[in-house]
């Protein structure tokens, strides 16, 4: 099975880390993953912004870079969103518009072959224990996209349950979003910032001292909120979290 | 009364005072919260609870396919049953008919059960203007009338307002409308709403006109209902001589087998009941019973253009639950008034501007009002997909394009005021599609991070106003990969 990693933008510029967890994950469990140097972006931000016609060209550019591969792994659930849920959209918005099949035709083959990281490991995969280990107190925020467009569902908590060492706290009003929303942040940043610090709140009740979600972009709303409320926790990428042993723990 | 909506700002800033008033987002807090765990714990409760909202959805798609065919035969039938049909293709037109009717029957004075579309086209106001008082009703709608207030959600418009605020507004404002609130009210909920009943009491006998909505008609034998939990709905529906029914054109089902879909779903999305307490169904006039005189006007007021959308028109196969208000985390901090219309929350956020257009500040900026969440659309008993209208309008904002405005096509420009934007998502667009420049533009971040500010400049301020900004790493991914994978053959 060849195996590519979608990193997503965020965590490539920002987040290599994850990245590196994710390749020292699936290689331990003996998954060759490879890395397609041409890979930018999916356009989520430009499709939700209401730039479709932006979004259109990366979406092509993501079916060129990916489309030879068995399987598309993302350490992003709504970048795993953007692919599954919304580029067969954008292929009917644009057969709605008269231009035919041809986006739509493009698009197709990668939909279906697009995991979020959690859901390739549990249902590719087929494990739980991923044999991580991480002795912490953490926290697991469910992010929208992964929740609702993905329906992630139990994954990500069978995971961390199997991780040594790892005490996992329930979030109370896990289900509701942190207010991150890409540009909504910023075109909404009263409103948004109010739903990061309940969330920051709510996480902190638990006594956790990790934050833990499967999308980097929340993370680093709600570290940066966190960071200026001077709260103890921290954010953790899930994949972080699965990386670490106990011969390479993770700090 | 400062009833209208006229010339508000745009979302933004009208939910910055919202979510610094804390009084109002713990009022706001706990009346969403009670209410959106009863409501799911009320749907659970329903084994089908996926098959009726499938068939709320297409029941509702049919007829508004089919609404022309519909509506022709809803006339028919109304008028056989002794009523009078009148169509009002905007706002003003139903002002105007209501008006004349209420002039022609000689009286000053009418009553009004809750109707949400007399509130979307200001009748209340043009009732004043010419000299005609409307009292309303619905205990709800009797506080935010009495408090000179705008209602801010769908089924509880009073939301706002805890308890003493309403014994404040009862004891000042009840005299100067009719009969004063008890000497000494408290504000315990049994002795305020007995202030109300003894208040409108008075009212409903007195009545000779009645105005209400409707929540849904019935094509096959021209019968309008209206549930409600009160029954000041149905004294109102009673009691007057003359009945004025004032009803958007989308609340149409053809037969009365549909309805029993929406009279599961209805009430326990809404109230969280497994069925609302009062059912009042009414058919024309009847000899022995009831108002003698029967209207109906049907208003459209932007609805055939919102019908000529593809994906636009599943807003008008809402039932007006509020259930996506009370699950809406954005609605839950701005409050239903930042929404500039009697229609809040993530519902408001994309009928309004398609009712009305995206011309004013905050008919553009209600598609942005929402992080897109989806929590909307997960309890929406007829499966409005929210999130995919607001992307949708988003888009027809930023970049314009042909709409349906009077039933003629028209080219919107797109909105001031994103040109910045726009450059800005044409150079990532371009940066993505081009990996090379986009390497580099990494490596310069990471070599010039030492340098970075901890603030955003320009429009990006008001995020890291409130948010640390993460630090750029020395090393993106993509050169860590060539660095330790280089000599492997990787992609392309
Ligand atoms: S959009 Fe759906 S959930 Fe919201 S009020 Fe309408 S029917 Fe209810």
């Amino acid at each position: 099975m060849r195996v590519a990693l979608f990193l997503t933008c965020v965590n490539d510029t920002l987040y290599p880390d994850t990245g590196r967890a994710v390749v020292k994950l699936l290689t331990r469990l003996g998954v060759d993953i490879d890395f397609p140097m041409g890979q930018t972006c999916c356009g989520q931000a430009h499709y939700n912004t209401g730039y479709r016609h932006e979004a259109e060209p990366l979406a092509r550019k993501f079916s060129d870079v990916f489309g030879e591969y068995d399987a598309i792994v993302t350490p992003s659930g709504s970048c795993g969103a953007m692919v599954r849920e919304l580029y067969p959209r954008m292929g009917e918005r644009a057969r709605a518009e008269g231009r035919g099949d041809g986006l739509a035709a493009t698009l197709a083959p990668v939909v279906p072959k697009t995991y979020e990281l959690t859901e390739f490991l549990v249902d590719v995969l087929g494990v739980t224990d991923v044999g991580a280990y991480y002795p912490h107190t953490v926290t697991y925020h469910p992010t929208c996209h992964g929740l609702r467009s993905l329906g992630l569902g139990d994954r990500p908590y069978q995971l961390l349950r199997a991780v040594k060492g790892l005490d996992l706290k329930e979030l109370p009003g896990a289900q509701e979003c942190c207010g991150f929303g890409g540009t909504f942040a910023v075109k909404n940043s009263d409103v948004s910032a109010a739903m990061a610090e309940d969330k920051v709140r709510n996480a902190g009740s638990t006594g956790a001292d990790v934050l833990c979600a499967a999308d980097n972009s929340c993370l680093m709303h709600l570290g940066g909120t966190m960071s200026r409320l001077h709260t103890a926790m921290r954010p953790v990428h899930i994949a972080e979290i699965l990386a670490s042993t106990q011969e390479e723990p993770l700090s | 009364m400062s009833g209208t909506f006229v010339g508000m700002p745009a979302f933004p800033k009208a939910a910055h005072e919202a979510v610094g008033n804390t009084t109002l987002r713990a009022n706001l807090r706990h009346a969403t919260h009670t209410i959106r765990d009863k409501r799911a714990k009320a749907v659970a409760e329903l084994d089908d609870w996926a098959l009726l909202r499938e068939a709320g959805k297409q029941i509702k798609d049919h007829t508004l396919r089919h609404l022309d065919t519909y509506l022709v035969q809803l006339e028919e039938a109304v008028t056989a049953a002794g009523g009078v049909v009148h169509w009002a293709a905007d706002a003003d037109e139903a002002n105007r008919i209501v008006t004349r009717l209420v002039k022609e029957t000689g009286e000053s004075e009418v009553v009004k059960v809750k109707s949400m579309a007399t509130q979307e086209i200001g009748l209340n106001e043009a009732l004043e203007a010419a000299g005609i008082a409307a009292y309303e009703t619905d205990l709800a709608e009797l506080i935010v009338q009495l408090g000179h207030d705008r209602p801010s959600h769908i089924l509880v418009p009073a939301i706002h307002r805890n308890r003493g605020e309403i014994r404040d507004i009862f004891t000042k404002e009840m005299g100067a409308w009719g009969r004063p609130a008890p000497e000494g009210l408290t504000d315990t909920p049994a002795e305020l709403a007995e202030a109300a009943r003894l208040h409108l009491r008075e009212k409903f006998l007195r009545a000779k006109v009645g105005i209400s909505g409707a929540n849904f008609m019935v094509a096959a034998t021209g019968t309008l209902v209206v549930v409600e939990s009160e029954g000041n709905g149905r004294m109102c529906l009673t009691l007057p001589e003359t009945l004025i029914s004032v009803v958007g054109i989308e609340k149409i089902v053809p037969t009365w087998r549909d309805l029993e879909v929406f009279l599961q779903t209805l009430p326990r999305s809404s109230t969280a009941e497994r069925m609302n307490p009062y059912t009042s169904m009414w058919t024309g006039t009847s000899d022995s019973d009831g108002p003698q005189t029967f209207h109906l006007v049907l208003i459209d007021n932007g609805r055939t253009d919102t019908l000529a959308d593809e994906v636009g028109r599943q807003a008008l196969r809402c039932i007006r639950c509020s259930a996506c208000l009370n699950v809406c985390p954005v609605y839950e901090r701005a409050g239903g008034h930042a929404y500039g219309s009697v229609y809040p929350g993530p519902i408001g956020a994309i009928l309004s501007p398609q009712l009305r257009g995206t011309a004013s500040e905050i008919d553009a900026s209600l598609p942005y009002a929402s992080s897109l969440c989806g929590a909307c659309y997960e309890v929406c008993p007829v499966a409005i997909d929210i999130p995919e209208v607001l992307v949708h309008l988003r888009e027809r904002v930023v970049q314009g394009g042909e709409v349906t405005r009077r039933g003629a096509k028209v080219t919107l420009k797109p909105a001031k005021g994103h040109a910045g934007e726009r450059a800005a998502m044409r150079a990532a667009r371009w940066a993505f599609t081009h990996p090379a420049a986009l390497a580099t533009g990494q490596r310069l971040a990471a070599r010039t991070r030492r340098f970075h500010p901890r603030m955003l400049p320009g429009p990006g301020r008001a995020w890291s106003a409130t948010r640390d900004l993460p630090q750029v790493p020395a090393e993106s991914f993509r050169d860590w990969w060539q660095r330790t994978h280089g000599s492997k053959e990787s992609g392309k």
